[in-house]
């Protein structure tokens, strides 16, 4: 066991230190010392994308970033996507069309589905599918979660234009 | 397990030369944590080259583009200089696992990590791109296809780590194309990669340069496949020929997702397909 290091950071917009051993995930140091259990190991090594995480504005897997590497990055996890108790318009679309079952792999894909509409509001079904292929879903089949992610990107262009 | 954030490519050299116990340098970590979480390493010391000022970026000057060992997948494919200059070199990064794995994989891991399958090594040999390997004491530039020697080994001394990859101007009337193939169409590893970068003069294929992945133990520079198509207009008789010499230099290995024979035939398809493409970007007819 490594000891440990502390470490300063902000997470979902707030001051955040946490002091955790060199070798330890940022998903376990931002589940087990944060509280932030919105981030899920299904897992481990990166092929599933339940622990995804915007770390300085990119989507990364949590599981294979280590905690001390986030020594004054910015990381968003998907407790900062719904506003004063209003879910995020992805959020309400997923209940909406029952795009989760179990909901294990949930907060991946909307973090990495969030991450695609900042960077392509637009995207047609295969850009979501590619965009979203790091992400594993044992339930849904995917394609209500395809129609979740469409119809976020429509209403907020809606939104965008009113 | 220490780990340490140098401020310069030579303090990170030292770092790891001094080190008596395991030590490991961390670029992107998708392939290196991954190791760590299955305890397949275990690192005495990790020396994250992250903090080093410059790092990150990639420089472009009139003898072409300096890549700094810590930019990312991502990064490459948002660089529109880049990309117009060496499109196959950014799509064979580009294909390298998940959005989430584009947002930390390296170049310079990717080829460390030495798998016969990475993806972005073939096409980085076939654009003759070379590494800036930084050691305690001093500094030289190799060819890229000299790093890698065997599946998980490389060329480099203990100490030494690749500071940035440099990618030559791209000449006139010049094009490249990386293509994979995988039994799944995203998050697989490669059965065949095929990098090709040419150069046409007046219509005709003037230089070519032919990089096999992942059906031997290293990419592997087809010297016969380039020279089936240079003096061609890339018709079908030079394309046959192609095929056959890349098939010919297979050497692959037969396991649940290509077996031997596979492999060889796909190698050969595979390199038409690509030839067409790089051909076309170079502004070739077909
Ligand atoms: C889910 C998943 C999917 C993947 N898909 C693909 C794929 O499709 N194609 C593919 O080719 N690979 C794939 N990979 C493997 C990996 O993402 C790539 O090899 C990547 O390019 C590694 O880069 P990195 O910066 O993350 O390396 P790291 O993990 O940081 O390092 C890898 C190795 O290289 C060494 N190293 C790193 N940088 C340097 C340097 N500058 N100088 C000297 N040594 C160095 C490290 O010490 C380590 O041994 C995948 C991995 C995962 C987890
Ligand atoms: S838990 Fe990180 S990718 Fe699966
Ligand atoms: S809802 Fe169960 S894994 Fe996706």
């Amino acid at each position: 066991m490594s000891k440990s290091t502390l470490v300063s950071t902000t997470v979902n917009g707030d001051a955040v230190e946490f002091a955790c051993p060199a070798d330890e995930s940022l998903m376990t140091a931002l589940r087990d010392r944060v509280g932030l259990t919105g981030v899920k190991e299904g897992c481990g090594t990166g092929d599933c994308g339940a622990c995804s995480i915007s770390l300085d504005g990119r989507l990364v897997c949590s599981c294979i970033v280590l905690g001390v590497e986030a020594e004054g990055r910015s990381i968003e996890t998907v407790e900062g996507l719904s506003q004063n108790g209003v879910l995020h318009p992805l959020q309400q679309n997923f209940i909406d069309h029952a795009a989760l079952q179990c909901g294990i792999c949930t907060p991946g894909f909307l973090v990495a589905a969030k991450a695609l509409l900042d960077r392509n509001p637009n995207p047609d079904e295969s850009e979501i599918r590619y965009a979203l292929a790091g992400n594993l879903c044992r339930c849904t089949g995917y394609d209500k979660i395809v129609r979740a992610v469409q119809a976020t990107a429509k209403d907020m262009r809606k939104k965008g234009r009113s | 397990m220490r780990y340490e954030t140098p401020a310069s490519a030579k303090e990170a050299a030292g770092l790891l030369k001094k080190e008596k116990g395991a030590a490991f340098l961390l670029a992107g970590g998708t392939d290196l944590l991954v190791k760590l979480k299955m305890g397949i390493v275990e690192p005495d010391l990790v020396v994250d080259i992250k903090r080093i000022p410059k790092i990150s970026d990639i420089q472009s000057s009139a003898k072409g583009f300096t890549i700094g060992a810590a930019v990312s997948g991502a990064e490459l494919g948002e660089h529109a200089g880049l990309k117009k200059a060496w499109p196959g070199v950014v799509e064979a990064a580009n294909l390298i696992g998940s959005d989430q794995i584009q947002g930390r994989a390296t170049l310079p891991g990717n080829l460390c990590n030495a798998s016969p399958a990475a993806d972005s090594v073939p096409a980085l040999i076939a654009a003759g791109a070379k590494a800036v390997v930084v050691g305690p004491l001093k500094k030289r530039t190799v060819p890229v296809e000299k790093v890698m020697i065997g599946p998980g080994k490389t060329s480099l001394a203990k100490g030494e780590l690749i500071e940035a990859i440099t990618l030559p101007k791209a000449e006139p009337r010049s094009g490249d194309a990386y293509l994979r193939f995988t039994p799944r169409t995203e998050m697989d590893i490669a059965v065949v990669g095929i990098a090709i970068s040419l150069k046409l003069e007046r219509g005709v294929i003037k230089k070519a340069r032919v990089v096999l992945g992942a059906v031997a133990p290293t990419a592997i520079v087809v010297a016969a496949a380039a020279r089936a198509i240079v003096g061609s207009k890339l018709d079908d008789k030079a394309l046959d020929k192609l095929a056959a010499a890349c098939s010919a230099a297979c050497n692959p290995i037969d396991d649940k997702r290509g077996t031997i024979e596979y492999r060889v035939r796909v190698a050969g398809v595979l390199a038409k397909r690509a030839a067409k493409i790089a051909f076309q970007r170079a502004g070739g007819s077909l």
